[in-house]
């Protein structure tokens, strides 16, 4: 123990003294960390390559993306400035965070079921298909519920693979989530979570939403469930899904938007749409959280993290739609905008 | 080409015998083996030089990585150059001294010690330490005291694994420098560190620089230990933050969606392993020249 | 070089006068420094094999034996078993051995037992160095576009048509097993290539001319007499080799797949305990996953460790002169 100690206190002491030699980034800016969701990735980079275009360098964002569960992870460790997760966070998590946890939801996604089948385009999934594929019960893609759905079009006879995440994922818990919404089967063999155990045979995991939409792409006959940016992007075909009122909804921004609307945003900030109704609502869409501490290590940090909120509330929803994204609701952003002056 | 072989040279060749025939054909097999043997490093060499050198421009070099939206073509990875040459930097500048003192002591002043013997033994345990140990290791002492990932986090990963590399080499040059030097250098009256520092490091000094070099090369290559540790960035180096690396930027984009991430990823790789093989020539000529 | 600096302080002063007190100093701070640096080495394993030991020990302990044999890995429940990782990191290891150990030693053999001229084996022998030489990362870029869009239809064939043998029992959709196998052989290969030509080249040259002597082809005196000669220095490269493969983290990390399956077939994904630090490590919660990962490292460092060992102790005992490499 007391090795282990002294060994701590020379490390820290090395450590401290090369700071000294290299303090060279500080000067006039403040640096922000964050680590967290894939899911909204592309549009965080996006937002903070622009935002420290806009300010002149003065706040300047660096956001990795791990992951939800490693977001989480290295928000309770502090080794971030700021998280992002998609499945927000448990009441368990929030209470290893001494200094108080304030939610604010910034963007949101529709999560879709991307596909790799040559020539197919807008395959028409009913909602008790997804379920029995992802559970692993519908195997092959001539299976005849499926070909019931898509008259007309050639479904091939090669085997189902389905693509899920390899790490713990916001993005898994809103599938799962819905899932377990539309089918009893599904809740009682798998149920919702950051990462599940699921039954299916044919699988083949992938890190992240990027891995997820990789393997979908490199893997003949796969289907996997990523956010609709990363799919669009990569121009991958899409699902049609059948939503709670029994239409068939392609992904895109206004089934996105009418299924956002069901949304009550609640005091602390924490709502999941699991199946929306609505004709015209996608039926699987998310909100996306930045995690922040209510008390941060230095005010100036604190007002940098205002403004960069700001930002991504004004200026940032504009540029969600074409990046994939549901802008969030007039109603949303004021909540939001009202709840970032609890960052102090 | 049998008749290379001059035993062979008196004797009537009658190929079809079973004992020639069954000497031919596993010859052929060797060959076929050697061959097939051959085909994956030219395979990825192939692959590097048409998929990487696609993309293989000087804005590589100086520009940042590109987002999601930007368009293909454009970006690069100069931060993952930087933080690659100042993390590998910050684990030599541990290693090489720590190496090649430790080093001295094995080789010369005290080689058959219990202590040296013991030393020996842990540098060569050492080397056969699973890489994503010594992340694991280094995120559990400096990740987590510094509280953020940092490129000292991922210089101090590396440094553990060439530790070793540096020392059991250093002392194998050492040991190589011919007695007599040692014996002129004490008759002269030189303490034993005069001998050391003035003679017979400068003799073993290319055997050493040849450890180093390989060292570097492989340090430069690896990932596992920069994965939790220096994790990665998207802006220019900053020592105290996330740093970006040639090793994990090829890792992160191996498995993007985006042709323009891969074919980035294809480049780093293509200028990786041009910098390792490089190391490996240097190295390698520098070695050579040290037969005594 | 040297001899040119031996000259210059022949001409200087210094010569032959006793040391002086500054020279004492610093001769012994030198020496003290090189002791220190010394010991240090012994604390940093012993450090590292306490770091990883003591924050895996609670776990270890609250898990139970049933840690190594059984098979779930959930966090939300908190249940950890590395079964399928152990098994997928022997079963893999021992794979890539049974290819990269073969091809490895065949071409020591062609390298060391004079089927080539000098230039062409001076060619060989480096470009089986270089492939040491590639970062692992870069051979999972490669496996991943190009190694399984090109074995997946021959794959996919064998499980077509014998998927009734054990090994070819699922399909290949993308990465697995197999993949992962190859591109680790493809990196052991060398180490087992390097090692046992130093074992053949240790056979004094008067054992092959005494077979060739009695008659012998130049096969029968490789597989006779060279083989049994030289097979301790052999049979250490393969377990050189076999650790190896134990630890490499980022081949099987980008291709093995990430799934806790015990499965025997190839084409299957799989997970070893590298991949599984790799992916897991930085997603773990704090408290139980963390020291369940933390025990899994350490049944790695255990495994490799003794491998390693053992590798370098029969290599040291069977080629004179091996224990340099």
């Amino acid at each position: 123990m007391k090795l282990k100690s002294l060994f701590n206190v020379a490390l820290s002491a090395a450590v401290a003294a090369s700071f000294m030699v290299v303090g060279f980034a500080t000067a006039g800016t403040t640096k922000i960390t964050g680590a967290g969701a894939s899911f909204p990735a592309p549009i965080y980079s996006e937002w903070f390559k622009d935002l420290a275009k806009q300010n002149n360098g003065e706040i300047k964002v660096d956001y990795q993306s791990i992951g939800s569960g490693s977001g989480i992870k290295n928000f309770i460790g502090h080794t971030v400035d700021f998280g992002a997760s998609d499945a927000a966070m448990k009441q368990s998590e929030i209470d290893q965070v001494p200094e108080g946890v304030q939610l604010l939801p910034m963007t949101a996604g529709e999560i879709v079921l991307a596909y790799n089948l040559p020539g197919i385009e807008g395959l028409k999934l009913p909602r008790d298909v997804y379920p029995e594929i992802f559970l692993g019960n519908i195997t092959k893609w001539n299976d005849a519920k499926i070909v019931a759905a898509n008259p007309g079009v050639e479904l091939p006879d090669t085997p189902i693979t389905v693509v899920v995440r390899s790490d713990k994922s916001g993005t898994t818990f809103g599938f799962t989530g819905h899932l377990s919404a539309i089918s009893s089967d599904f809740q009682s063999a798998v149920g919702q979570g950051k990462m599940v155990q699921w039954p299916a045979k044919n699988m083949v995991k992938g890190k992240k939403n990027d891995g997820v939409s990789s393997a979908v792409r490199q893997t003949p006959g796969a289907i996997g469930y990523t956010e609709y940016g990363f799919a669009k992007l990569s121009r991958l075909p899409m699902a049609c899904l059948e939503n709670k009122a029994g239409k068939f909804v392609c992904p895109g921004p206004e089934g996105g938007a009418a299924a956002l609307a069901n949304a009550v945003l609640p005091e602390n900030m924490i709502v999941f749409i699991n199946d929306p109704a609505g004709d015209a609502s996608y039926p699987i869409a998310t909100f996306t959280w930045m995690l922040f501490y209510k008390k941060n290590k230095s005010a100036e940090l604190a007002t940098a993290l205002r403004k960069m909120v700001e930002y991504c509330l004004d200026e940032g929803q504009k540029i969600a739609d074409k990046a994939g994204y549901i802008p969030l609701p007039e109603s949303v952003v004021e909540k939001v905008r009202a709840a970032s002056n609890n960052i102090q | 080409m049998n008749r290379t072989n001059p035993q062979r040279l008196q004797l009537e060749r009658q190929p079809m015998e079973p004992r020639a025939l069954k000497s031919i054909v596993l010859s052929a097999i060797t060959i076929v083996c050697a061959v097939t043997a051959c085909i994956p490093l030219f395979s990825v060499l192939l692959m590097l030089v048409y998929r990487g050198g696609k993309r293989l421009t000087l804005e590589l070099f100086y520009t940042l990585p590109p987002g999601a939206f930007d368009a293909p073509g454009v970006g690069g990875f100069g931060n993952a150059i930087a933080g690659t040459a100042f993390m590998v930097g910050i684990a030599g500048l541990i290693s090489i001294p720590f190496g090649i003192l430790a080093a001295v002591y094995l080789a010369e002043l005290d080689p058959h010690s219990k202590i040296s013997e013991i030393a020996r033994f842990c540098a060569k345990t050492m080397t056969g330490l699973p890489s994503i140990i010594a992340g694991v290791f280094a995120y559990a002492i400096v990740v987590l005291t510094m509280g953020h990932y940092s490129s000292w986090a991922g210089g101090i990963a590396l440094s553990l694994l060439m530790i070793p590399t540096v020392m059991l080499t250093a002392e194998e040059a050492i040991k190589m420098v011919p007695n007599p030097m040692r014996e002129a250098a004490y008759g002269m009256g030189c303490t034993p560190s005069q001998s050391l520092i003035k003679v017979i490091l400068p003799v073993g000094m290319p055997g050493i620089i040849t450890g180093v070099v390989l060292a570097v090369a492989r340090a430069a290559g690896e990932t596992a230990p920069l994965l939790f540790t220096a994790l990665f960035s998207e802006s220019w180096l900053s020592p105290n933050d996330p740093t970006a690396s040639l090793a994990v930027l090829i890792y992160n984009w191996s498995s993007s969606p985006y042709p323009n991430l891969i074919e980035l990823a294809w480049a780093a790789s293509l200028i990786l392993v041009v910098l390792v093989f490089i190391l490996n020539i240097v190295s390698r000529s520098i070695g050579g020249k040290t037969k005594l | 070089m040297a001899d040119n600096k031996f000259l210059g302080n022949a001409g200087g002063r210094t010569l032959s006068k006793p040391p002086t007190p500054g020279d004492i100093f610093f001769d012994k701070s030198f020496r003290f420094l090189t002791r220190a640096f010394t010991w240090a080495t012994v604390f940093l394993l012993t450090f590292i094999v306490y770091k990883i030991g003591g924050e895996a020990l609670p776990a270890f302990s609250d898990l139970g034996i049933k840690f190594l044999f059984t098979s779930t890995w959930n966090s939300s429940q908190d249940v950890y078993g590395i079964l399928p990782q152990i098994w997928g990191t022997l079963y893999s290891s021992f794979l890539a051995l049974l290819l990269g150990g073969f091809f490895g030693i065949t071409i020591a053999i062609f390298i060391t037992q004079d089927f080539l001229p000098y230039r062409v084996e001076f060619v060989l022998k480096n470009i089986i160095e270089l492939l040491a030489a590639i970062p692992s990362v870069v051979y999972g870029l490669w496996g991943i576009y190009v190694l399984i869009p090109l074995i997946r239809p021959v794959a996919n064939f064998l499980h077509e048509y014998l998927g009734w043998i054990p090994f070819f029992s699922t399909r290949l959709s993308g990465l697995g097993l197999l993949p992962a196998v190859l591109v680790l052989s493809i990196m052991i290969l060398p180490t087992v290539a390097a090692v046992s030509q130093d074992a053949f080249k240790a056979i004094p040259h008067k054992t092959k001319e005494a077979a060739f002597g009695m008659g012998t082809t130049r096969w029968e005196a490789i597989l006779r007499v060279m083989l049994p000669t030289a097979s301790g220095g052999i049979f250490g490269a393969l377990v050189l080799g076999f650790g190896r493969a134990l630890g490499e983290t980022m081949a099987l990390a980008m291709l093995v797949g990430s799934m806790s399956t015990l499965t025997l077939s190839f084409f299957s994904p799989a997970d070893t305990i590298s991949a599984l630090l790799a992916n897991t490590f930085p997603e773990a919660n704090v408290g139980l996953e963390t020291g369940a990962l933390m025990s899994a490292a350490c049944v790695l460092l255990l495994i490799t460790l003794i491998v390693n060992v053992a590798g370098a102790v029969i290599v040291a005992k069977a080629t004179p002169g091996g224990d340099k490499r």
